[in-house]
């Protein structure tokens, strides 16, 4: 479903943060994306949103190529891609819901069908009860929920999380985790970058992608094939 | 749609400064507009009657043949544009000048000979009132042996053609140094509101919101303004009117066509100066 074919990034100054990397991630697939930092996990997970295209290389997202999606055409990918980051990015002005009913309107939902959805996606993620709080009221979990919550509105393919736990305590960090496996027991794909190998090895069951100065130098998946 | 109005709204509530300025300058350009369409407009009124009675007079020797005069009718009847060729005797045309300024009949009792030259009177088809023909008649009369001297109306149509060059080179400049004023207010405008909805703009992308959708409250922003102005620059050009109506001379308004195409040109304004403004700044968020 997701599929890079030897992508290179390179950025004016910084030069090449991808080397011809090649990876596949299949439907339904749980992966953590891992590496010492600079090694490309943000750089990768934006290829696959699209927020950034290859230098070299194709980037291939549910039947989108990167060389062939134009620029008018990219919200399509997006809306098969969820996102959520570190320091979730929510809109501060306006409470959970609002934040959720955002991503839903301007993604084309019906009106009447905005609030129940946004109501139905905040309890999908245990935040029913917090709807009405304005972002300021929320803790970091919670605010994480609700970009979660925003990032499902489009009902993706799958999810894409950068250090998604970065911020978060150890209680709050086990509570996203249970939610991301949650989401992928529903048959949605999570793509998760980060560099807390403990957490990692607490789900073995998941596949470990590894990137280094931007090549990809370990894959669980390959190791079992090989094993 | 009702997102795109809020958005828009809410956005000129943010600065109502700069959006009342953007109204003002795109109101001061088509202003300009309005007062040489106005102007323009009369002129053409005043010229369409002027030429109804566009004709040239081609003045006759005293020593005139019969000859000379029916070859001189001849020929300029037959010359394109032309509709007819009145012949005025020395005493008609002494008759004309006595009816048309009557001191002259005092005078003329005690003069022995008539001062007014026989002439032909040449009056020309609707089609045949331009330039070119009227000018071509000229040369022709000048040439006959007939003619003695030749006068009509072109020196100050001609004038009249410039001041109105004139008046459309400045409306032009100072239409478009307003214009240009008005751009740029407006691209200002519009990047204050890309600014201030930075993290929507932020949002709307992350989660696949159509571009149009991104661009569409800062269109009509534009659009809402270029209306403005030009429903500003109407009110303006319509106060000239009534005021030279009313102070100096009577002077007819501008069709409602006219009034119509230049709001319109106010909205397709305001809509590609803004359009102009988005493409650079959503660069920039
Ligand atoms: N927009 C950019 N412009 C220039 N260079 C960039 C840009 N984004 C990333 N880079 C460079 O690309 C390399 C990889 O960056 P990336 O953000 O993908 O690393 P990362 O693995 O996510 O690191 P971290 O764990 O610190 O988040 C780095 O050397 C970085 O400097
Ligand atoms: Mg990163």
């Amino acid at each position: 479903m997701i599929k890079l074919l030897k992508v290179t990034k390179e950025f004016p100054r910084t030069g090449a943060a991808l080397k011809g990397v090649s990876l596949h991630v299949p439907k339904g697939a749980f992966v953590f994306l891992t590496g010492h930092s600079g090694s490309g996990k943000t750089t990768t997970l934006r290829l696959i949103h699209m927020s950034d295209r290859p230098t070299d290389g194709e980037v291939r997202v549910s039947g989108f190529s990167s060389l062939r999606t134009s620029r008018r055409e990219v919200w399509k990918v997006r809306r098969r891609v969820g996102f959520v980051f570190q320091d979730f990015r929510l809109l501060p002005g306006r409470n959970a819901l609002e934040n959720v009913a955002f991503a839903l309107e301007v993604t084309g939902c019906k009106k009447p069908e905005i609030r129940p959805r946004a109501q139905r996606l905040l309890s999908q993620v245990g935040l029913a009860v917090k709807s009405g709080s304005h972002v300021h009221e929320l803790s970091g979990g919670e605010q994480q929920r609700v970009a979660i919550a925003r990032a499902l509105a489009s009902e993706p393919l799958v999810l894409l999380a950068d250090e998604p736990t970065g911020n978060l305590d150890d209680r709050a960090t086990r509570g996203v985790m249970d939610l991301f496996w949650e989401i992928n027991a529903m048959g949605m794909a999570v793509v998760m970058a980060t560099h807390d190998l403990d957490l990692i090895r607490t789900y073995p069951e998941a596949r470990v992608l590894e990137l280094d100065q931007g090549r990809l130098v370990y894959d669980s998946s390959e190791d079992a094939g090989r094993g | 749609m009702a997102t795109t109005i809020r958005e828009t709204v809410a956005s000129l509530r943010r600065s109502p400064l700069l959006a009342g300025l953007s109204s003002l300058m795109v109101g001061l350009a088509l202003f300009v507009l309005g007062l040489f369409s106005l102007a323009a407009y009369n002129l053409r009124l005043a010229l369409e009657t002027v030429e109804e009675r566009v004709e040239v007079v081609a003045y006759l020797r005293e020593d005139l043949r019969q000859v000379d005069l029916d070859a001189a009718v001849e020929t300029l009847e037959t010359l394109p544009g032309v509709e007819e060729v009145r012949y005025l005797s020395k005493p008609e045309a002494l008759e004309r000048a006595i009816r048309d300024l009557p001191e002259i009949a005092e005078v003329s009792t005690d003069l022995e000979v008539n001062p007014f030259p026989a002439s032909l009177e040449v009056r020309f088809l609707p089609e045949g009132r331009t330039t070119e023909t009227v000018e071509a008649v000229v040369a022709s009369a000048e040439s006959l042996p007939a003619v003695e001297d030749v006068r009509y109306g072109q020196e100050w149509m001609e004038r009249l053609f410039f001041l109105r060059r004139i008046g459309g080179i400045t409306s032009l400049i100072l239409g478009a140094a307003f214009a240009t004023v008005a751009t740029l207010i407006i691209g200002t405008a519009i990047r204050i509101a890309v600014f201030a909805r930075r993290e929507e703009i932020y949002v709307m992308r992350l989660v696949g919101a159509r571009d149009s959708l991104i661009w569409r409250p800062f269109l009509l922003e534009g659009a809402v303004t270029g209306l403005v102005g030009g429903l500003l620059a109407t009110l303006l050009t319509w106060a000239t009117h009534q005021s030279v109506f009313h102070f100096l001379f009577e002077l007819s308004w501008i069709p409602t066509s006219w009034v119509l195409s230049g709001i319109g040109i106010g909205v397709v304004f305001g809509i590609l100066a803004s359009n102009l403004a988005v493409r650079r700044y959503l660069k920039e968020v």
